[in-house]
């Protein structure tokens, strides 16, 4: 009697056993597909990453002559040693300007009112995907656009203003979509409990969710910009000139009225510009300036998405949902 | 009996509800809310009370496509609060609601409770600091945070979480205040001060909760109502709905027989 039950208590701990040693070997296969699967990613974001620095380094390496305060503060000059990015530094800041104080507050207006405002039906949907296509078009159809609607139909001239217009309208989806995105991430519970003190909509959207959407709205604002500040096709469609040796009026004056708006009306160039123009020129000492320009294009395009992930986390940091 | 002695402080009369799927959510619900007393909603899930509750404040408005059919008188004014000219800003000006699940916002705890101060234009700092103190108080939450005002709502516990909830809701002086499930998320410690706080809240204003607890009806409420698929079976005093029900519905429920 006792020794039966010893066997079978000995039968069932073999089995148990037997089982434990299966699951076991299950979660060791399965575990094999999580080692393959992460090297994969890792191998994947490697090439990526080594892709990025050797064309970066490329660029440093072969621009590093021209690494001075004076390529920042010279005009560009047929003698390639005396050529500097000075008005195609200031001319992309200023067009950049431009385009930022365009898209931003229609996009974020644009975004706000289809999220919030809009009755949701078959119009709102068309246009949904309208927005969300118009990010896909390629550059140079905006560039196309701009020179018969900026140029020649409104007359503004191959001005800063028209190509901070063109880059405006060209990023516009990205912020429109950002912020449509950002403002969804809001959860309805505090909407909700905002109109439930008696908040009008106005309210609940200044207090509540343009507040916690901005970390998102910014972050799309500045991939936009940065976006922006590379292009080349359509800038070069309106009729960007590609040596500027003088640089637009100052926007600020330290006399009376101590603004002007001259300078959007100005002829310009920008970095991507003047760096295609250079590459262009068979002379070698031109690829040194070309290169030392892309390298700082990519350092600044670099350093403004960093400025996005750190805002992101910064105001993400105090909500939790 | 007693009942008709009570004042009546808002009442649905005929009052269905329709989603914007079609849904017929409420069918023609007539009942009272009276003054300074509890009335608790039960009934099983699905079953509208969350509908009910929110047609108080006019919550359906937010989603497009809702319809409500039917009044809501509210006394002793006798507005309709759900008439097409009654804007539904002034109703949740009037009636506030706390909800099932803690939902303070991203800010301090002090921003939090004054948000409803802000909404109605309140800028004197004075007048802002005292109210926040006395609904702080009014929600038994002083104590455990008068220390650290501008601590962000999210650093304090579930429970914390809720009576801030309630704290925001009760300071800007409602009438009615609407409670969804407001302690299904709360341990029972949390629940106790929850419920204690509500019965302290009735001499104030009037109180509809809507619960799935049975013994928490029992405990806090003085009317209890039983819903049962967009009906309203039965409303009557707490103590004789649950000793002795009406309708046969009612009693399956409170003995546990459906739900
Ligand atoms: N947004 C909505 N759209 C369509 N139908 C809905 C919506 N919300 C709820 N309903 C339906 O209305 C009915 C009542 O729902 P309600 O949320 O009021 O129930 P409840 O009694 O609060 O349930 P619970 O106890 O689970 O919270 C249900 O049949 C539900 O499916
Ligand atoms: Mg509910």
């Amino acid at each position: 009697m006792e020794n039966q039950n010893l066997t079978s208590t000995a039968t069932a701990n073999t089995s148990l056993m037997q089982n434990l040693q299966e699951v076991r070997d299950m979660i060791r296969r399965h575990k094999r597909k999580d080692i393959i699967f992460a090297s994969v990613g890792l191998l994947a974001l490697v090439l990526a990453l080594l892709t990025l620095l050797t064309l970066f380094s490329d660029l440093v390496i072969d621009g590093y002559p021209k690494f001075n305060p004076d390529f920042l503060t010279e005009f560009p000059s047929r003698r390639a040693a005396h050529a500097g990015i000075l008005s195609a530094w200031v001319g992309s800041l200023l067009v950049m300007l431009v385009t930022f104080l365009t898209a931003v507050p229609m996009g974020v207006a644009a975004g706000l009112y289809l999220e919030e405002y809009a009755p949701k039906n078959w119009l709102s949907d068309l246009i949904e995907i309208n927005v969300s296509n118009l990010a896909g078009v390629p550059s140079i159809v905006y560039g196309l656009l701009a020179l018969g609607l900026f140029v020649y139909g409104l007359d503004l001239g191959q001005s800063i203003l028209t190509a901070g217009l063109t880059l405006g309208l060209l990023i516009l989806p990205i912020v429109i979509v950002s912020t449509r995105e950002a403002i969804r991430a809001i959860p309805a519970s505090i909407r909700e409990a905002a109109y439930a003190v008696g908040a009008t909509k106005w309210q609940v959207v200044k207090d509540h969710v343009l507040k916690y959407s901005q970390g998102g709205i910014m972050t799309g604002v500045i991939i936009g910009m940065s976006r922006a500040l590379g292009e080349t096709a359509p800038i070069i469609t309106i009729g960007a000139l590609t040596f500027i040796a003088f640089l637009p009026p100052a926007p600020i004056s330290t006399t009376a009225p101590f603004i002007n708006f001259e300078w959007l009306s100005s002829g310009f160039t920008v970095l991507p510009i003047q760096m295609f123009n250079w590459l262009s020129r068979p002379d070698h000492a031109f690829q040194v300036n070309a290169a030392a320009t892309g390298a700082i294009i990519i350092l600044v395009t670099l350093l403004m998405n960093g400025v996005a992930i750190w805002l992101r986390y910064k105001i993400r940091k105090n909500i939790k949902w | 009996m007693d009942q008709v002695s009570h004042v009546t402080k808002a009442e649905s009369r005929n009052l269905n509800f329709y989603y914007s799927n079609g849904a017929h959510a409420l069918k023609g619900i007539n009942m009272p809310l009276y003054e300074n007393k509890i009335t608790a909603l039960i009934g099983p899930s699905g079953c509208g009370k969350s509908t009910f509750l929110r047609c108080f404040n006019r919550m359906h408005d937010l989603y497009p496509g809702n319809r409500y059919d039917g009044q809501i008188v509210m006394h002793p004014d006798n507005t309709n609060i759900l008439a097409d000219g009654v804007d539904p800003i002034e109703v949740r000006m009037r009636i506030s609601m706390v909800f099932q699940k803690p939902n303070p916002f991203p800010k301090s705890i002090y921003e939090n409770v004054a948000y409803g101060l802000r909404v109605r234009g309140g800028k004197n700092k004075k007048v802002i600091d005292d109210k926040v103190e006395q609904a702080l108080r009014g929600a038994a939450l002083w104590d455990e945070v008068k220390d650290r005002l501008n601590d962000l709502a999210f650093n304090l516990s579930g429970g914390q979480q809720q009576r801030l909830c309630i704290a925001r809701a009760l300071a800007t002086d409602p009438e009615i205040m609407l409670f969804d499930e407001p302690t299904s998320a709360l341990d029972p410690i949390a629940t106790a001060s929850i419920e204690e706080l509500m019965t302290e809240l009735r001499n104030k204003l009037t109180i509809l909760v809507v619960t799935h607890n049975m013994q928490q009806a029992a405990r806090v409420s003085d009317y209890t109502a039983y819903m049962y698929l967009g009906d309203l079976v039965e409303f009557s005093k707490t103590d004789d709905i649950f000793i002795k029900p009406k309708d046969k519905r009612t009693e399956d429920y409170i003995t546990g027989r459906i739900g």
